[in-house]
């Protein structure tokens, strides 16, 4: 047993307390043979409705204010909204760490807020990054809840949010509370970072909107296509590792 | 460089007619794997090609042409092909098999010539090679700009006849498994028919 489990394990039994059991355990589960292509999507229906609220949200709001955005704003500053949104939700990255027991993590991303608060200016700028090539050790409550053993759960698009699973729902609501920008900074600051991440979104939205546009509207079934691409995206985040999908096309052509 | 030698290969072959000729051409075509260097000189040199149209500042139409092309050269194009067409491939004849192939490499090479469109203003770095199961796997780093660095990985075999990428995920996106649910989804549309399908595939991406 590592020092981090021995740490790790009275928060561990704290938190699966607070949170309740059964909001972990209420993560639904397959039954043999009921989740096809690692696919859990008990839910599709009322996911598809979601799914298309979701697109029309985006072809007639989100995406037009991305693309205005992206025209009106040049690249430097799109970065320094990047940079400002990162920094401002480290510290909550940082607690999640700590929650996995990964102190490695925490200590860079430490590394990174204090040099970018600093030489980044309030971070306004990466050195930390561009510089001494550290970079931002992801972490979120939905993961810490993966290494915890939490389930993943049922497949679910969520409106206004997009996609997300059982335990990522959970994961995100809690999320909401462990900033502690949050708590520390008074409105209207405590705001900011929120701000800032949603000016962040939209440039995204607008840098990748060729792969956006070609999942949203080009695919012939753009749900099974998010679902997909998300799954596979976030068990890439959460486990980190690509192996477990290592098909092999020549021993199996048709892919069974 | 690489072509001349190939091209002398092929006329010494020509010239000799002889099995020894043969065999020095391909010393280890029937026995030897592929090894991890030279699945990694593969990506290097795709991902220089790539890192090249990246920057050149071409126009959008010119870029997806250059990506198309190097689509074509670096990877098992029939292989992906059949694979995303999955338990479907068994009822495909010839035919309908060489036109979806065909069609597919212009599909795929326009879809992920965007992915790699976005990458304008940063670039993919090779991290390293690793044998896995039976063919090699090949780590890169893009870094674009404003975003943290993300993983590409690329799987490469030799059984395609030389050695190709059949498959890669960027950020854990399998493209192999990504393109066959749309395959399948665009299959589905047409009820079924394969050249319904392939109909259809001369406009997608």
């Amino acid at each position: 047993m590592s020092i981090s489990d021995k740490v790790l394990r009275p928060v561990k039994v704290f938190c699966t307390a607070t949170l309740g059991v059964g909001l972990l355990s209420g993560c639904s589960v397959p039954g043999p043979g009921g989740a096809p292509d690692g696919i859990h999507d008990p839910y599709e229906g009322s996911n598809r409705r979601a799914h298309a609220f979701n697109r029309e949200l985006d072809r007639t709001i989100v995406n037009p204010v991305a693309q205005g955005y992206g025209k009106a704003v040049d690249d430097d500053l799109k970065t320094v909204v990047n940079n400002v949104a990162t920094n401002l939700r480290t510290p909550g990255v940082m607690v999640n760490n700590l929650l996995q027991g990964d102190l490695g993590g925490f200590g860079k991303n430490l590394y990174r807020v204090v040099i970018n608060s600093t030489l980044g200016i309030g971070g306004l700028f990466d050195p930390a990054a561009e510089i001494s090539d550290v970079n931002l050790v992801e972490a979120d409550f939905g993961m810490t809840l993966a290494r915890w053993g939490a389930p993943e759960g049922a497949y679910l698009e969520l409106p206004l949010l997009g996609p997300s699973t059982e335990r990522d729902a959970v994961g995100r609501f809690v999320d909401l509370f462990t900033n502690p920008l949050f708590f520390i900074l008074d409105p209207p600051e405590r705001y900011s970072g929120i701000v800032a991440q949603a000016f962040d979104r939209v440039g995204d939205r607008e840098q990748f909107s060729d792969t956006i546009d070609s999942v949203l509207y080009d695919s012939a079934d753009s749900y099974a296509q998010t679902r997909l691409i998300y799954l596979q995206n976030r068990r890439f985040e959460v486990g980190g590792d690509d192996e477990d999908q290592y098909s092999d096309p020549y021993e199996d052509p048709y892919a069974q | 460089m690489r072509n001349n030698t190939v091209v002398l290969s092929r006329r010494a072959l020509l010239a000799t007619g002889t099995a020894a000729a043969m065999l020095t051409a391909f010393p280890h075509h029937a026995e030897a794997a592929l090894s991890e260097a030279q699945a990694r000189t593969l990506v290097d040199a795709l991902v220089a090609d790539i890192n090249q149209v990246i920057a050149s500042g071409k126009s959008e139409q010119a870029m997806f042409t250059e990506f198309a092309r190097i689509f074509g050269r670096y990877s098992d194009v029939p292989t992906i092909a059949r694979y995303t067409l999955g338990a479907d491939a068994r009822r495909a004849s010839p035919a309908q098999m060489a036109a979806f192939t065909k069609e597919f490499q212009r599909y795929i090479s326009v879809k992920y010539g965007k992915r790699f469109r976005e990458f304008i203003g940063g670039q993919i770095e090779v991290q390293g090679a690793k044998a896995v199961k039976s063919f090699i796997e090949v780590k890169s780093l893009a870094k674009l700009r404003g975003q943290a660095p993300f993983e590409v990985t690329f799987l490469v075999s030799d059984k395609g006849g030389r050695p190709l990428f059949f498959n890669l995920f960027i950020e854990g996106i399998n493209m192999l498994l990504t393109e066959r649910t749309e395959i399948g989804a665009m299959l589905d549309r047409r009820k079924g028919s394969i050249d319904g399908l392939i109909q259809d595939l001369k406009t997608a991406g």
